[in-house]
């Protein structure tokens, strides 16, 4: 089954004060994410990713389309019964101690009377506030408070975390401790879903990735197949530059670095250049896939799409 | 009501932590110190005069913290985006609402609760015991409460869709008209032509809280008869329950931007 589906889903929000008019702030979505799966939703600011989440926890209603969470309508409340949400910039019950808004969100969820003061001490536990238990919210920092964001989120067990920039407004230390947590969530067999514009964040722990923009879909994409570049360009660093001129008869790209030469070429044709260089006795120092970065995509998908002719030229 | 209670009891909650209830210091303060004035002002009118005193600062002192609280508890909600993590619960939007309104309006009742003991402990103190017409002021009391709950209930419809500033100033003139709602019924009988419409139309739509306020009565040791406990408790329920229907129906509706 689906953990998330999601069908030509779209806001437009009325603006002005005397003469409303319509601003689109998310274009008509299709998505899917599988059970089990790390999703991440990449984007500038102002892409929609907030919205998209806004639209999928209820907090406002989607002009057009539907969306469903392990089958069920997103305005069904049962729908909400296994997920978990940590909204972006996170604020809290300030009079409220960690423990005691662990507990009430626990209740929210239906944990049963005996179980809730457990579950939230180990939530706690998990985020690394185990100490700050007893401490009044309005005393926490913006990190801690990301931190119990998570917490919430996490503290009725669900099968799916939705988190909005989970990572932001945490130290390094802070991030990679974050980092390990949805790691571990996911060895569990949680299904997130997580919105971020941090892209090594993406990449470390994302299955699968999609790229927004103006509150439109540019691309998704397999992280591992992104990154593998078992189909894409090598590249060979020699010494000196010997064989140089043959390399680029062959296509390559070729470029001096110091003592030693640089060249990018297709795959297919890596044989046929060892072979001109071995011809020419060159000291070849290595021999290596060039990888794609996760930031390769992204900046692809954006500029692919801004680079488009306005729909008017491209007629004329 | 598994998920009302827990959003009634974090209301209650926060009304006690942000220290609501030292409201009550300043009513003993008022009661002990009307007690022992009024006692040396007269012997016959004592006892008027504090019952008077007593009920209309119950009523007032619960009236000001229903408006207060009431125009904030949604408006904050959503104004500081508490509203998110909670609504991404299994929770509705109504049981939300009403798990406010239960939670304030049970926070306003205890605070009824406390004060009134504090005044019948002044007026036993007064009077040197207890005597029937005092089981009046129950009634009193019982009628103080159903108007707290109608007043919480207009200011949380404020709060749904309106600041604080302008919800203040909604609330408190509607609680200056339903206070002489008798006046606007006598109004509306005696216009003609358009304006009996109107008239009769807005003296239906405030709250009419002449008819709860029988303080004047029961100092003066009269009964309050059963008929109109009977009909102040439909109305009052009545009341409530459609006003915090309109505000559901708008909170519904509303994205949270």
């Amino acid at each position: 089954m689906l953990a998330l589906e999601i069908r030509d889903l779209s806001k437009t929000f009325s603006v002005g004060f005397w003469k409303k008019r319509p601003r689109c702030v998310l274009k008509p979505l299709n998505l899917a994410v599988e059970e089990g799966e790390v999703f991440g939703y990449l984007g500038p600011n102002g892409a929609g990713k907030t919205t998209t989440l806004k639209l999928l926890m209820g907090l406002i209603y989607p002009t057009t389309g539907t969306a469903r969470i392990f089958g069920v309508p997103i305005d069904d409340p049962r729908a909400k019964t296994n997920i978990g949400f940590s909204p972006e910039q996170p604020y809290f019950y300030d009079y409220l101690t960690a423990q005691e808004l662990l507990e009430y969100y626990a209740q929210l969820s239906g944990v049963p009377s005996g179980e809730r003061a457990k579950r939230a001490a180990a939530s706690l536990t998990r985020v690394g506030l185990k100490d700050l238990d007893r401490l009044q919210l309005r005393k926490f920092s913006k990190g801690m408070l990301q931190r119990v964001a998570l917490a919430q989120a996490i503290v009725h067990d669900p099968k799916f975390l939705f988190l909005d920039e989970p990572m932001s407004g945490l130290d390094p230390i802070g991030r990679r401790e974050v980092r390990d947590l949805i790691q571990e969530l996911k060895d569990e067999g949680k299904t997130i879903f997580f919105s971020t514009h941090i892209l090594s964040d993406a990449e470390a722990l994302c299955d699968r990735v999609a790229v927004l923009n103006h509150g439109e879909l540019k691309g998704i994409g397999v992280v591992r197949e992104l990154l593998s570049g078992t189909e894409g360009p090598v590249e060979i660093v020699w010494h000196g530059d010997v064989g140089r001129a043959d390399l680029e008869a062959l296509g390559a790209k070729t470029r001096g670095a110091g003592s030693m030469t640089r060249a990018v070429l297709p795959q297919a044709r890596l044989n046929s250049a060892l072979d001109a260089l071995r011809k020419v006795n060159a000291r070849i120092e290595s021999v290596n896939p060039v990888r794609h970065s996760l930031e390769d995509f992204f900046i692809e998908k954006l500029n692919l799409h801004s680079q488009d002719p306005p729909v008017e030229a491209a007629r004329s | 009501m598994t998920r009302i209670l827990p959003i009634a009891f974090n209301t209650y909650r926060e009304a006690v932590r942000d220290r609501i209830l030292y409201n009550l210091i300043v009513f003993a303060l008022l009661i002990v110190g009307s007690a022992l004035l009024v006692g040396q002002i007269s012997i016959e009118i004592e006892r008027i005069v504090l019952i008077n005193m007593g009920l209309t600062s119950i009523s007032i002192f619960g009236v000001v913290i229903a408006i207060f609280i009431g125009i904030s508890l949604v408006w904050k909600e959503i104004e500081r985006r508490t509203i998110y993590t909670v609504l991404a619960h299994p929770v509705r939007r109504w049981e939300f609402l009403f798990g406010k309104f239960v939670g304030l309006f049970g926070t306003l009742a205890f605070n009824a609760a406390l004060m009134s003991i504090g005044f019948f402990a002044a007026l036993i103190y007064l009077s040197h015991g207890v005597s029937r017409p005092d089981t009046y002021i129950l009634i009193a009391i019982y009628f103080i409460v159903l108007q707290l709950m109608m007043m919480t209930a207009l200011a949380m419809l404020f709060s749904t869709y309106s600041s604080p500033l302008l919800s203040s100033i909604f609330a408190f003139a509607i609680f200056a008209i339903g206070t002489f709602s008798e006046d606007l019924h006598n109004f509306a009988a005696a216009a003609q032509g358009p304006a009996k419409a109107v008239m009769t139309a807005v003296a239906y739509i405030v709250p009419n809280f002449s008819s709860l306020n029988v303080i004047l009565q029961v100092a003066h040791g009269i009964p309050v008869e059963a008929g109109l406990v009977l009909h102040n408790t439909l109305y009052a329920i009545t009341y409530t329950a459609v006003v915090l229907a309109c505000a559901a129906a708008i909170f519904e509706n509303r994205n949270f931007k």
